[in-house]
């Protein structure tokens, strides 16, 4: 240890340090002397490099010499933000032990949406020294009449896992309190924690107001502090002497691998991309699981104490694995796991990197991982991904553009703390990183919707929930106002979930349910809404039978033993591949060097498809088109991820329609798509040699997006998050469903008229910017389309390819993703007229 | 498919209790016979109403349902106009009205019979909004109410908002309806805020004891579906 930096450290901690046998690490103490300097600091840290204690111990030395706790009033010295609410309790009670060893008069306490309202409301009368809590609470805490008083003395807010903020809307909502924060504490420094990032500048402007009168802008970016990663991960593919399938992300061939695995190790972290595959490797595993090895499952839809009561069996060691999706891939301490195993493709470099982060909390020691492959085309990303783990290589997604609809919300939380003066709000605004370029114009076009709706027909004048006085300044109306955005502040819509409720059959009355169960947990609203009475799903580690839709939940009862699931999948939780993983599998697929590297079964795939097709170039796109069982069929590989490519079928099937080709249907996945129907398009592209060219012209993104998104469902599901979060209409909360659902409107129907009356309103405008990078990807597929310009290679075969085969697949596993109201109708007229006829 | 559902088709006919009835794509049912048109649950002013709430919903609701009124009204051109009540979505909605709208009202109104039957959102109106205000009313063997009364037969009204929701193969869409049994019908809401409620929900079986069609509005014509292939929500 550096003498000088040690100095800055007061004995009590050296002791402490000491009688634990440990050494302060070179980046703690450099953050406390950043700390000491004034500076704000972002640190970026592998898991296990003891982040938390570098982001705390500023504070608590500072705070070592304080006053002595007592009844005497305290000030709020250090603020915690953390994305999840159980990190913020894990964090807290890991800030007990140091606090309480080294006796400092320090209270720290955790506000979240659990916390009881008589401590919340001491909390703001009587602050602790150290805060930890939530982006959501602490929109709440700055909307407050107190806020000014509360953080005037605040030195210092940590981050905690800002990699993971800053890409969402919560991310944005943070940056704005942080402005806030910056106005109301002008001594506040930031420090922010991250994982390994692409981009390190980005999250560096996060952290400090951002300046736009300075032009050498020297002081936008936050220090930077970096620990290079400790030693190198020990990470591997699952080579299987099996043949893995073309197509499928279930794995089932490798669960005997898994379940060796696991009884070989300690405890195991079995990672899955959705929640889909988590509940059938878990009842997979337990087939096998001959040694009643303690194994458990954890997802984002189970109910909450059940994944409690997870997590607290891991932390006390008592389970031998845990499956999981993503709800596990921020940084709480499971304790001692020795194995990471992801299940399917990775999606992205630095996901996987930070899922086997997990493994070995000490970051001396090498992370052990292992990669399984669930299809032939996985083998290809886990390549890929296991390339990139070894340069460390990062594929962490760009910086936002903060979203209007955030905005929205933000302003009318400002007007409930105090009256605000435009000029000085814009200001303050932009000095949040994703705001920096807003404009005025946008900023206008916001509080004017926070107002009155902000439409052109001013018809609400008279019912406008924020005023502006003679003086200039802008007010709430009244206490109802304020209320109704403490209800609904937050950007996580949560409505969109229903509970799933374990029914009972009436013994009365055999043949009905009643809903006297218990909850297991939740699934997506536009899930529950496609199920139909009658269908089996896999939920909660067992097959459900759908029984209806309840007052307040989904009804399903038990399946009997054996039964299949029979609806395939629900998508909550899919990832698709990143930009960059996609680059890399298109270049070792086009590389034949490259093949040596990839198992024999994969090689071999590939070389018959340079047989009967050919294997495309990095940046051509191949198209084939091929007749099968009397209709049209045609194929491409642009490898830019399901959701680009789902937008992609969609529009080309539009332009394939007017083309006057009959398309009847498409399926996409990661990797490709098929569109199918009774025009011929290899005959038609021998008429007309730029067909293709056109049909893939970067025009669909005009007039035919703009037609589609009329009526597609993912616009208007897009939408309703913007209007929920703007405050267009209230959240709806469990229990209050069915009241609910009575009194709120239907945000579809707001759409429509919207969309026709104003179509560059504020919140079609969120909506779309949403949109774009969100559910339907149309950046990607922008980037995508100018990638291919006149390199689109067209195979017309006889027969299906090779590669063909594995999109091919996907027909009748996925969805046909169809917004056409007619269409399911006729088909629905159709069968009537069939029974008729019969 | 899609390719045959290029030509749109306006209204399709089907029989009520004797009567020829015309349904039509904005939701409205034109009796050939009285030369009448009857819409039900118009909500107009549905918009302000939540506005005063602090929720503001873009104020263009009225003047969305007057257009589908009017594109109804002149494709018919009917002698005879009857609102089947929640013409307004509250009782203050009329003086809310803006001025265009009212003056666009009273151009579908002009030189026709029109009857605002009352419903439960709307149980007084100011006589400033022309026509004739009724309880109910009767058409040949028809009786038009706003409240569908059970066990009564031949009879036309609103207010349950029917809609339909059909899944096929994962695909789910959920239309505004008619009901019909042949000789009752139950409209679907017109206005364009008006919510919806589930043909299969239990508030419907009393009403048509021996089942219904449903003839859900698409896009480009109605379809009838049979109650067996209607989802709940």
């Amino acid at each position: 240890m550096p003498k000088s930096a040690a100095s800055h450290l007061p004995q009590v901690f050296r002791d402490w340090f000491q009688s634990r046998g440990w050494e302060p690490r070179a980046h703690q103490l450099a953050l406390l002397a950043k700390a000491q300097e004034g500076r704000s600091v972002l640190l970026v840290a592998p898991t296990g490099a003891g982040k938390t204690l570098a982001g705390f111990l500023p504070s608590l030395v500072d705070l070592s010499g304080g006053k002595p706790l007592g009844r005497e009033k305290r000030t709020l010295h250090t603020l915690y933000i953390s994305p999840l609410k159980a990190l913020a309790t894990d964090v807290a009670r890991n800030l007990e032990t140091p606090v309480q060893e080294m006796g400092l008069p320090i209270r720290v306490e955790t506000r979240t949406g659990d916390t009881p309202a008589h401590k919340r409301a001491r909390q703001i009368e009587r602050p602790p020294d150290i805060l930890l809590t939530t982006p959501e609470q602490l929109a709440l805490l700055l909307a407050h009449r107190e806020a000014g008083d509360l953080f005037k003395d605040l030195r210092r807010v940590v981050l905690d896992e800002l990699h993971s903020l800053v890409t969402s809307k919560r991310g944005d909502l943070l940056s704005l309190g942080l402005a806030r924060l910056f106005s109301l504490a002008p001594d506040m420094t930031a420090v922010g924690l991250s994982a390994t990032v692409r981009e390190p500048d980005e999250l560096r402007k996060f952290l400090m107001p951002q300046r736009h009168g300075d032009a050498s802008r020297a002081n936008d970016l936050a220090d930077l502090v970096v620990v290079e990663g400790g030693a190198k991960p020990d990470i591997r593919m699952l080579d299987l002497k099996e043949r893995l399938p073309l197509a499928g992300h279930t794995a089932g061939l490798s669960m005997p691998a898994i379940y060796r695995m696991i009884r070989d190790h300690k405890t195991t972290l079995v990672f899955v991309n959705t929640r889909m595959q988590a509940e059938y490797t878990f009842q997979e595993l337990w087939n096998l699981n001959d040694d009643g090895l303690a194994i458990a499952l954890h997802h984002g839809s189970l109910d909450v104490s059940q994944r409690r009561r997870v997590e607290e069996a891991m932390i006390a060691g008592k389970l031998r694995a845990v499956v999981c999706t993503a709800t596990l891939d921020l940084g709480i301490d499971w304790g001692d796991v020795d194995l990471v195993v992801n299940v399917g493709a990775p999606k992205g470099a630095s996901r996987i990197m930070q899922r086997i982060g997990r493994s070995n909390h000490r970051m001396d020691e090498p992370s052990k991982a292992f990669l399984v492959p669930a299809n032939r085309f996985e083998i290809l990303e886990c390549r890929a991904a296991l390339d990139a783990v070894h340069e460390a290589a990062q594929d962490t997604p760009d910086a936002r553009v903060g979203g209007l609809d955030v905005l929205c919300q933000h302003i009318l939380g400002m007007a409930c703390a105090d009256p605000f003066r435009p000029e000085e709000l814009y200001e303050e605004i932009r000095s949040a990183a994703p705001y920096a370029n807003l404009s005025w114009e946008d900023f206008e076009a916001c509080i004017a919707f926070v107002a009155t709706g902000g439409y052109a027909l001013r018809a609400y004048e008279r019912f406008a929930k924020i005023v502006k006085g003679q003086d200039g300044f802008w007010r709430v109306r009244d206490a109802r106002v304020a209320q109704q955005y403490r209800m609904n502040v937050g950007t996580i819509v949560e409505s969109t979930m229903i509970k799933v409720r374990l029914g009972k059959t009436s013994r009365s009355r055999p043949g009905t349910v009643l809903p006297r169960g218990k909850i297991l947990g939740e699934i997506e609203e536009y899930f529950a809404e496609t199920l139909t009475p009658g269908d089996t799903f896999l939920f909660a580690g067992e097959v459900l039978k759908f029984e209806g839709l309840g007052e307040d939940a989904a009804l399903v009862t038990r399946a009997n033993p054996g039964t299949d699931p029979k609806i395939p999948s629900y998508e909550g939780g899919k990832f698709p591949l990143s930009t960059f993983l996609a680059a890399r599998v298109r270049e070792i697929l086009a590389d034949p060097f490259e093949w040596d590297r990839l198992p024999a079964q994969l090689t071999e795939y590939l070389l018959q498809q340079r047989r009967r097709s050919i294997v495309p170039g990095p940046r051509d796109l191949l198209v084939e088109t091929f007749p099968r069982g009397g209709r049209f069929y045609m194929t491409c590989f642009p490898f830019e991820g399901r959701l680009a490519h789902q937008t992609l079928g969609m529009l080309l099937t539009r332009r394939l329609e007017r083309a006057r080709l009959k398309p009847l249907g498409f399926v996409a996945n990661d990797y490709g798509l098929a569109v199918w129907g009774n025009g011929d398009i290899a005959a038609r592209v021998g008429r007309e040699p730029g067909f293709l060219d056109e049909l893939f012209s970067e025009d669909m993104l005009g007039d035919d997006l703009e037609d589609w998104l009329a009526e597609a469902a993912l616009m208007k599901r897009t939408f309703r998050h913007c209007a929920v979060i703007a405050g267009l209409i209230e959240r709806r909360f469990p229990g209050q469903e069915k009241t609910q659902r009575q009194v709120t409107i239907s945000t579809d129907l707001v759409y429509d008229v919207l969309r026709k009356h104003e179509p560059d309103h504020v919140l079609l405008r969120a909506a779309r910017a949403d949109a774009a990078t969100g559910l339907l990807d149309v950046r990607r597929l922008g980037m995508l389309l100018q990638r291919i310009r006149g390199r689109i290679i067209h195979k017309a075969l006889d027969r299906v390819s090779p590669l063909s085969v594995s999109v091919m697949l996907e027909i009748g596993r996925e969805r046909v993703y169809s917004d056409d109201a007619d269409e399911i109708l006729a088909e629905a007229e159709a069968a009537l007229l069939d029974e008729a006829l019969a | 498919m899609t390719a045959l559902l290029k030509n749109k088709q306006t209204t399709s006919e089907i029989g009520l209790s004797g009567r020829t009835a015309v349904l039509d794509l904005t939701g409205g049912l034109y009796l050939p016979e009285d030369d009448a048109l009857l819409v039900a649950d118009l909500h107009f002013e549905k918009g302000s109403s939540f506005a005063r709430r602090g929720m503001m919903l873009p104020p263009y609701d009225t003047r969305e349902t007057l257009n589908a009124l009017k594109e109804a009204v002149f494709r018919f051109d009917p002698r005879l106009v009857v609102a089947l009540g929640d013409s307004f979505h509250d009782v203050g909605g009329p003086e809310r009205l803006g001025d265009e709208e009212r003056a666009a009202l009273a151009e579908v109104q002009k030189g026709r019979d029109w009857v605002w039957v009352t419903g439960n959102h709307d149980h007084t109106l100011p006589a400033s909004i022309g026509g004739r205000v009724m309880s109910e009313m009767t058409l040949g063997p028809l009786t038009l109410r706003h409240e569908p009364a059970e066990g009564a037969a031949s009879e036309v009204a609103g207010h349950l908002h029917p809609v339909g929701k059909v899944v096929m193969r994962g695909r789910a869409t959920r239309r505004r309806c008619f009901l019909t049994d042949g000789s009752r019908c139950v409209m679907p809401a017109l206005g364009a805020y008006a919510g919806g409620l589930n043909a299969c929900d239990a508030a419907f079986r009393p009403l048509f004891p021996k089942g219904f069609t449903a003839h859900l509005i698409g896009t480009e014509r109605i379809f009838a579906i049979a109650k067996a292939m209607l989802c709940r929500d």
